[in-house]
């Protein structure tokens, strides 16, 4: 019975394909992408100053709110340079390690390094960011860690610098960068050695039996066969770093992030357009950097 | 194999150190002495926190409720994620490239716009929030792990054996069951245990689609902030550590065997 359903469907191939894509497309093109419209559509509507009700006319007025008001452009802006020190941060981080992986390990010992690249990437995200606000606490390891070693003057000014600092090193900029870049880490280590695995290991030999030092061997061979595996890392560490709340939540840095205002915004201040104009920061800023990444050849590296 | 040069290897294990290290701290202060603050070093060292911990009925109750979650989630998306494979390696169909841009989205939005743009839609038709809702919201991610897994191993088949199945007479439930799915199986085992890990673990969009339910990230995630018995925090995370360790432990090897066959 199945098999003659089978044959059927083999002589009319499109409605095999139409069998094969109609349930996977109702769960992600009508259910989640319908949810994605219908709730960023409110970025055009506005709520009612009275009654606190949505209004369903459309208007550009929620949008402008975010753009043109002075806290929310800098909550925009914070947010946003977060996202490209966390970036960075996380390439210099990356690329050792997957140079390390790729040109210099193999067998178990490969084995054994990919796993543990691969599983902080699984295990408990809301646990790795309380370890982070464990070891930055006032109180915590590393503030002891530079009392014994004599550095308290340095952690003192360091929090004392303008745009970084803060009371204590978890709620200061810079903690929460570290905390960024430790947590999305390791979605920037593996494509990045996705894409060296593809290159082919007597390259490096040529460059230096040629008379290239390593390090222009790095900088001028590794390097740009390393720019896809980058970008595509670079997908995950900018947008995961726009959208989160947690973290921000959980350290309690002086100022916003974009995902705070939009936690904030639907939930307790019950301004559903605002948190949609909010949204909407994040969503294209994703939309221009997906592009700018496939033009770097990001998406053969995902 | 060239031996890498000391700056090379300090920094690899460096950046693994930095890595790891945090983790390590979490368990050291589930056995703390010290339930207000992180101090360092812990003044003394006790066991007490894991019965307390184990006594606590809500959060027997958040694990059950997470493991029922991961569970229905991981084979709603290994059924959804294996049609869509077949679907995308076998098929040239108009619109492709977008259907395959369409389903990294879930992975490459935020996890609050997922979570509230649901939240919106099932505000709007009037579907109650709990178990199903949670899934629901889960299987939009859980169902990418899935397909990435399955279409990457398709892609190395080769199109011969299919034909060669259909030539020698086999119809198409034959060839997928005799063809496709032997060298399916370690690919879809992988997938399906990353996806029940992501769906374990999963705190944003779930904080938006659970309602008043509380799977195990939510129940710890309201922990975070009580100014005392810290350590309990540490002891749950302890467990969750080690629970989501074995499927992924297990993945890693069947993705790396496989890897050899192929």
């Amino acid at each position: 019975m199945l098999g003659l359903l089978a044959d059927r469907l083999y002589m009319h191939p499109r409605l095999l394909l139409f069998v094969l894509l109609v349930p996977p497309f109702l769960w992600i093109g009508v259910l989640y992408l319908g949810s994605l419209f219908l709730f960023l559509s409110h970025a055009f509507f506005r709520i009612d100053d009275f009654t606190g009700q949505i209004q369903y006319r459309p208007t550009l007025q929620t949008l402008g709110a975010v753009l043109t008001t002075p806290a929310n452009l800098d909550i925009v802006l914070r947010t946003l340079a977060m996202a490209v020190l966390t970036t960075l941060a996380c390439m210099v981080l990356a690329l050792p390690v997957a140079v390390y992986v790729s040109f210099h390990t193999q067998g178990l010992q490969r084995l054994i390094w990919l796993l543990l690249i691969v599983l902080p990437l699984w295990s408990s995200y809301l646990i790795r960011v309380y370890s982070g606000k464990l070891i930055l606490a006032q109180e915590g390891i590393l503030a002891w860690v530079a009392g014994r070693l004599g550095l308290e003057g340095v952690l003192a000014s360091l929090l004392s610098t303008p745009l970084l600092g803060g009371p204590s090193l978890s709620s200061s900029y810079f903690g929460l960068l570290l905390v960024f870049t430790y947590i999305w880490l390791p979605y920037m280590i593996l494509p990045v050695q996705n894409a060296l695995d593809r290159v082919p290991k007597n390259l490096l030999q040529a460059a230096s039996d040629l008379g290239a030092t390593p390090w222009l061997a790095f900088r001028t061979v590794v390097l740009p066969l390393a720019v896809p595996g980058l970008a595509a890392g670079s997908i995950f560490t900018f947008s995961l770093t726009l959208g989160d709340y947690i973290i921000p939540t959980l350290l309690g840095p002086p100022g916003y992030f974009v995902g705070q205002m939009v936690y904030i915004q639907q939930g307790t201040a019950g301004d559903l357009p605002l948190a949609a104009a909010f949204s909407l920061v994040p969503v294209a800023l994703v939309a221009v950097y997906l592009r700018l990444a496939r033009k770097l050849g990001a998406f053969e590296n995902l | 194999m060239e031996r890498p040069g000391w700056l090379l290897r300090m920094m690899a294990y460096g950046a693994l150190l930095f890595l790891h290290f945090p983790v390590l701290v979490v368990i050291l202060y589930a056995f703390t002495t010290e339930d207000r603050t992180y101090h360092f070093p812990p003044p003394g060292l006790t066991l007490k926190w894991f019965g307390v911990a184990f006594a606590r009925e809500d959060m027997w109750a958040a694990l059950g409720l997470s493991f029922r979650v991961a569970l229905v989630s991981t084979v709603v998306a290994l059924g959804l994620g294996l049609f869509l494979a077949l679907g995308m390696r076998f098929f040239r169909f108009a619109l492709q490239d977008s259907l395959s841009l369409l389903v990294t989205l879930p992975i490459a939005l935020p996890g609050i716009v997922t979570g509230i743009a649901l939240l919106t839609t099932f505000r709007r038709l009037g579907v109650e929030l709990g178990f199903w809702t949670i899934v629901a919201g889960h299987v939009t991610f859980t169902v990418v792990v899935v397909y990435n897994a399955a279409v990457a191993r398709l892609r190395r088949l080769p199109d011969s054996w299919i034909e060669a199945s259909l030539d020698l007479g086999a119809n198409l439930l034959q060839t997928f069951r005799h063809v496709l799915l032997p060298p399916l199986v370690p690919a879809l085992l992988s997938g399906a245990m990353l996806a029940f890990a992501l769906s374990l673990d999963e705190v944003i969009v779930t904080t938006f689609t659970a309602g008043q339910e509380k799977t195990l990230p939510i129940w710890l995630f309201s922990e975070l902030f009580r100014p005392r018995e810290r350590p309990l925090t540490n002891v749950v995370a302890v467990l969750v550590m080690g629970i989501t360790l074995v499927p992924l432990v297990v993945s890693q090897w069947l993705a790396y065997r496989d890897e050899g066959r192929a």
